[in-house]
């Protein structure tokens, strides 16, 4: 059992606030994905987590245990690096090895827990070769077995894909979430990329300048950004958003278009909308066709409303063309509506 | 002028230079050891391995290096460990950790000397401090332990810095990471210097170890300051056949026995200190 929380956690480096009083409990088995632009903090939280980096206030508890004060390899944890640190001096069995040397496991249990995990990552061959004779996705795994390998309560991760290739990302994100659902442990996931933290989390943190924005399942996240800098984050093309000023108590004129919306005494308020959420038809929002992109699948259309960029993915099969003046009707169950001046969700 | 030739002339002038004033006296003094009156022979390496002296010059040597070099080898690791942790003020303790590299290696034993002697500081304190009523000969000529540990203490205090700055810039390359991983797979911090720093740091150990270990081969002022004729090094002993005894070929014999001396030690520590081509950082 190894729950994680974060308590009040702030960092300050000098006169530059990192991190504002962070809270986050994450529960045993869950796996975490903190996503955010970088310089947001992110990697900060997993260093301070990990005990690489000491925290300016607050607390971190693993499993019931108060950790900050402790050394990390007090703490029960295992650790991805960004770029592996790989030890290049030592052959990939040593290197998986290296903590349950450690550990002073008995030779013959070091043994199986090396050949176990490589077996796992399918890199059972490369036991003998040395890091400088490997592969940036072989060393990858050689990371991932030496931090398996020690069975811990918590792995981390720091943005442990982002130095492969487009292709290997893809495979290894799938086989990753394989393997940590497999090893029953608690995962922190540090990333910059909005698809990895959908497909991988159970639930994302987004982080944006030292605060946690929202931290909820891959599917809320999407659907329900609590503020407007999550909606614009998260999804590409992210959502569109339009000031919709007061029409009466509880409606709003957006481009042209009056819609239903929360109660609120402001006389505007920002009109948010998911680009694949809008149908063409004879009424809705006023759009003069700008750019024309057939990616397959569908068809992005950018097009101006209101004098602003406006996106919309329609179905590939839709004839468009630059200069067409459509109507696009947002799904009234998927509109979002925002607060302009505090940015969160209405 | 073709790119390709460019550096090839660049070089010209050191490597000409090198070939006129090293190599060509170089191939004189071997010429000289091999010859006497014109013909080739070994006698004059006989004439220096059948003095009495020689024995004794290369016990000398040979324990002096192996006194001071492991001893500075570690003191240069310590030095260089704290100073590579410094967050601020590193240079400024490097350039006063090598302020004793700056002064020729006479005036470092006469540094050592003005301690050691007769009338000099040690003796001063121990009286002045009522533990010795008379001045103490430390460095007289029955007392070769002393002169030993004088010697052994100025070359330690003189020469330590190099080893420490080459094994500072070593240390600045070896990524943080690796201590950082190191750290969380469970290694203490004595654990993570000998399981990270010193392996990694091998290439520069390697350059440390043999410029010292040639360096310790060639003493020669601060034991001629030190301990005159009490202590004979091999250095001291070249320098007595070709000035005292006015015979440059025994004198050439001793300097290719000393550069034999070195380029052996040199290729023991290649080896043994070798980082295999896949295994660097």
């Amino acid at each position: 059992m190894a729950e994680i929380a974060i308590k009040q956690v702030a960092k300050r480096f000098g006169g530059f606030t990192a991190l504002h009083s962070i809270d986050l409990t994450i529960a045993d088995q869950e796996f975490m994905v903190l996503l955010g632009a970088s310089g947001c903090g992110k990697t900060t939280l997993l260093r301070i987590v990990a005990g690489l980096e000491t925290p300016s206030q607050g607390e971190v508890w693993i499993g019931g245990r108060r950790v900050d004060h402790l050394p990390p390899r007090e703490r029960g944890i295992a650790m991805v690096f960004q770029n592996y640190a790989v030890f290049p001096h030592l052959t990939v069995f040593e290197n998986i090895a290296f903590g349950l040397r450690m550990k002073k496991l008995p030779q013959q249990e070091v043994e199986g827990r090396v050949n176990r995990t490589a077996e796992l990552m399918h890199i059972e061959q490369l036991l003998k070769r040395y890091s400088g004779q490997l592969s940036g996705g072989q060393r990858q795994r050689v990371a991932v077995a030496r931090a398996l390998a020690m069975e811990p309560d918590v792995i981390l991760m720091d943005e442990p894909l982002s130095n492969l290739d487009a292709l290997l990302r893809l495979e290894m994100r799938a086989e990753l979430k394989g393997v940590l659902a497999a090893s029953k442990t608690t995962t922190i996931y540090v990333t910059h990329d909005q698809v990895e933290a959908m497909s991988l989390a159970d639930r994302i943190a987004v982080m944006h300048q030292g605060h946690i924005v929202q931290a909820a399942s891959p599917v809320e996240v999407y659907r329900n950004p609590a503020a407007r800098f999550v909606g614009s984050f998260i999804g590409n093309p992210p959502m569109n958003f339009i000031l919709a000023t007061k029409a009466a108590d509880g409606s709003w004129t957006v481009a042209g278009l009056t819609l239903p919306g929360p109660k609120s005494d402001k006389q505007t308020i920002e009109f948010a909308i998911r680009p694949e959420d809008v149908d063409t038809g004879t009424e809705g929002l006023h759009a003069t066709v700008r750019v024309v992109e057939p990616l397959g699948p569908h068809t992005l259309v950018t097009c101006d409303v209101e004098g602003g960029l406006f996106r919309a993915i329609l179905e590939s099969n839709a004839t468009v063309a630059v200069g067409d003046h459509l109507r696009l009707l947002p799904k009234p169950d998927r509109i979002r509506w925002f607060d302009p001046e505090t940015t969160n969700a209405l | 002028m073709h790119g390709k030739a460019l550096p090839y002339l660049l070089l010209t002038p050191a490597t000409l230079f090198l070939c006129v004033f090293f190599l060509y006296p170089f191939a004189l003094v071997a010429f000289e050891a091999f010859t006497r009156d014109g013909g080739f022979t070994l006698d004059n390496f006989r004439t220096m391995t059948s003095s009495w002296k020689f024995p004794v010059t290369v016990r000398n040597t040979l324990l002096l290096s192996a006194v001071v070099v492991p001893i500075q080898l570690v003191m240069a690791l310590l030095m260089a460990t704290m100073v590579s942790r410094l967050a601020a003020g590193r240079s400024a303790a490097l350039y006063i950790f090598a302020i004793p590299l700056g002064i020729s290696d006479l005036a470092a034993g006469l540094i050592w000397l003005a301690i050691f002697d007769q009338s000099g500081f040690l003796n001063t304190l121990l009286s002045n401090l009522g533990v010795i009523d008379r001045p103490v000969m430390f460095l007289g000529y029955q007392s070769k332990l002393t002169i030993f540990i004088a010697v052994a203490l100025a070359e330690i205090w003189r020469a330590t810095a190099i080893m420490m700055v080459i094994l500072v810039a070593g240390m600045g390359l070896i990524p943080r990471e690796y201590y950082e991983a190191a750290e969380v797979f469970g290694a203490s911090p004595w654990k993570r210097f000998i399981k990270i720093t010193l392996p990694l740091l091998r290439p520069s150990l390697q350059t440390a170890i043999i410029l010292r270990v040639i360096l310790a081969f060639e003493v020669f002022a601060v034991v001629a300051a030190l301990g005159g004729t009490n202590l004979p090094v091999l250095m001291g002993e070249t320098y007595n056949w070709q000035f005292t005894l006015q015979d440059r070929n025994v004198a050439a014999a001793m300097a290719l026995f000393i550069l034999a001396i070195s380029i052996g030690f040199t290729l023991f520590f290649l080896r043994v200190l070798r980082v295999p081509k896949e295994a660097r950082i």
